[in-house]
């Protein structure tokens, strides 16, 4: 009855790479004590991730430098808090201000809260967007970055204490069930992404970033197309600050400074402008290095490996350089040595798919052999 | 029919456009002609909705069109093929295609196969970026995107812009081959010479205003749109 023949040469490796990454999901969350650390990443990645593809929805695919992300996210993030703390912790987190009498009830699940949080920022991206999207590039930037910066200053304000907590933020969120609540969300937000973008409407997001003269010309209404890619990104802004709340358990607004949204454009350059996968690769390489490059930070003393030394004159030679902040110096260095060799970002604006890794390992061997002949 | 009636745009002070009256029959061929700057390009862009007339009335099928958004417009089964080709040239021919078609919910595949029948060239290049294809070939997809909307009129500004003379003639057999198949065709030339063989009706705009209108023929045997335009 299927009308598709399906080609088992391209279906297995997707299969296979399915069921490894669901093997070692697994086998982290079997044991999610002294897997924490490695958890802690794929979780933070898989937010980022979110955040980087909906940016890139705006700048990479409909060509809008928006830099609101960051607002966005602080806006889900404490929706998302208020609305999933236990009702009886509130009086105790809200002990200085109080809460207001409608929000101490609410209690909703994960899922609803973070639906919440997307339609609020939806609603709020639809009435900003209004005045907002008629400007172009640089302004644009600098609007929403602006926009970005109240709703911070907004949400740490002691009037509205009694909704945000001020400066004291939101917290005691209760955190993911499971390491498959956190995945499983992530990769849903951007296959809803994905889907968009292979849409119709993903390609009159391309037309109009590629040439809005033309795309005009073809019935496509500018502002609207803008509007729309800006509400849907902004939305899932939203919940990807709604998700990076319960990672953390908290929402304080000094997490969503504009250095956040820095970051996660950072992701999107890295990955390629215009790619999807090429965010997802991002997120990770970008929250994972920081990470890996952690043993920058430590000061490492050379005569600590062979104790016999450490009495000698060679012994207690401090390795230079090692020591707090260096991280991010070799972290800087490697960014722009990325950006030095590929100016498009890693992946350009194509898509890592199956068939192009297969024929990247064809080609790979078929130069080795090559080679061998020689 | 499309009807434009004494038509005016302004740019910033300065009247492009003057007082232009002109008629496009249905099925038939129309050109207008002119040099640099007379202000054919602005009546197509007015008739589209992307600039705005300042006075006068634009009439499709006794509709008015002044006032309309350009997508509203297009809506109405009228397309245009832009001047400078502006294909989307990250974009494959396929994808391309199916821009022109984005304001049609029905099904593309008619269409489709109607233009790779007139340009097959786009068939075997489908999956290529546009931005990779010839001069010729992006003139043809930006034709073929044109046609997707399945428009009853489509107007071309400039085809043969900066393209080879075997390749122009390709396009106005194209062109003629489009308008036998049923759709009006509102051509906007400085090729004057072509255009008004393939034309059935022609109008000569100088300065803004038309100053000579005839059958294709016609103007081609008139003296002064000899010497002016023709060269010879």
């Amino acid at each position: 009855m299927t009308k598709k023949k399906i080609d088992i040469k391209k279906t297995l490796p997707k299969v296979l790479m399915i069921v490894l990454v669901a093997l070692y999901l697994s086998y982290l969350q079997a044991d999610p004590m002294s897997h924490s650390y490695a958890i802690t990443i794929i979780e933070r990645s898989c937010i980022y991730s979110v955040a980087a593809v909906s940016l890139n929805l705006i700048i990479g695919f409909t060509g809008q430098f928006s830099l609101g992300t960051a607002g966005f996210m602080c806006i889900g993030a404490y929706i998302t808090g208020i609305v999933t703390i236990d009702p009886a912790m509130k009086s105790q987190i809200f002990y200085l201000y109080g809460i207001q009498p409608w929000l101490e009830n609410i209690k909703l699940p994960l899922l609803a809260a973070l639906l919440v949080s997307g339609l609020i920022c939806a609603a709020i991206a639809f009435l900003i967007g209004w005045p907002v999207l008629r400007l172009k590039s640089d302004y644009l930037a600098i609007a929403t970055l602006g926009f970005s910066e109240i709703i911070r200053a907004l949400f740490g304000w002691d009037g509205l204490g009694t909704v945000t907590n001020a400066s004291y933020g939101v917290s005691n969120i209760p955190s993911f069930s499971s390491l498959y609540e956190c995945v499983i969300i992530c990769v849903l937000c951007i296959i809803i992404m994905a889907l968009l973008i292979n849409s119709s409407y993903g390609r009159a997001f391309k037309a109009v970033r590629d040439d809005d003269v033309a795309a005009e010309a073809m019935g496509i209404n500018l502002f609207k197309t803008k509007q729309l890619s800006f509400v849907i990104s902004s939305a899932f802004a939203g919940i990807a600050g709604g998700l990076l709340a319960v990672f953390m358990r908290s929402a304080v607004t000094s997490t969503f400074t504009v250095a956040l949204t820095y970051n996660i454009l950072l992701m999107v350059i890295l990955g390629g402008i215009g790619s999807i996968s090429g965010s997802i690769l991002g997120a990770f390489l970008v929250t994972g290095s920081q990470e890996w490059l952690r043993f920058l930070d430590r000061e490492y003393t050379f005569g600590s490996l062979f104790p016999m030394l450490s009495n000698t004159s060679i012994g207690g030679f401090n390795v230079p350089f090692l020591r707090n902040g260096f991280r991010m110096v070799i972290f800087s260095i490697l960014l722009m040595v990325v950006v030095l060799f590929w100016n498009h970002g890693i992946t350009g604006s194509k898509e890592i798919t199956f068939d192009r890794i297969a024929g990247f390992t064809k080609k790979l061997i078929k130069h080795k052999e090559g080679n061998a002949h020689e | 029919m499309l009807e434009v009636k004494n038509l005016k745009i302004n740019y910033g002070g300065i009247e492009a456009v003057r007082n232009v009256s002109f008629t496009v029959p249905n099925a038939k061929i129309v050109t207008l002609v002119g040099a640099n700057g007379a202000g054919k390009s602005s009546i197509l862009r007015s008739i589209i909705g992307l600039v705005k007339a300042a006075d006068g009335s634009i009439h499709l099928d006794k509709r008015e069109l002044i006032g309309l958004k350009t997508d509203e417009i297009v809506k109405h089964n009228i397309t245009l093929v832009p001047e400078g080709r502006h294909v989307f040239p990250d974009q494959t021919v396929l994808e391309n295609l199916k821009i022109g078609a984005y304001l049609r919910h029905d099904s593309l595949t008619e269409d489709l196969e109607r233009v790779y029948r007139l340009f097959p060239r786009l068939k075997e290049r489908s999956w290529q970026a546009a931005g990779t294809l010839s001069g010729g070939e992006q003139q043809m997809l930006a034709v073929g995107r044109a046609l997707m909307a399945s428009p009853e009129i489509i107007m071309m500004d400039e085809p043969s812009l900066g393209l080879a003379p075997i390749v122009v003639k390709e396009i106005f057999e194209i062109i003629k081959k489009i308008n036998k198949q049923g759709t009006t065709v509102l051509l906007v030339e400085q090729n004057a010479n072509m255009a008004l063989r393939i034309a059935d009706y022609g109008y000569v705009i100088e300065n803004g205003e038309v100053t000579v209108h005839g059958t294709g023929e016609e103007l081609l045997k008139n003296e002064n749109v000899r010497k002016a335009y023709l060269g010879m």
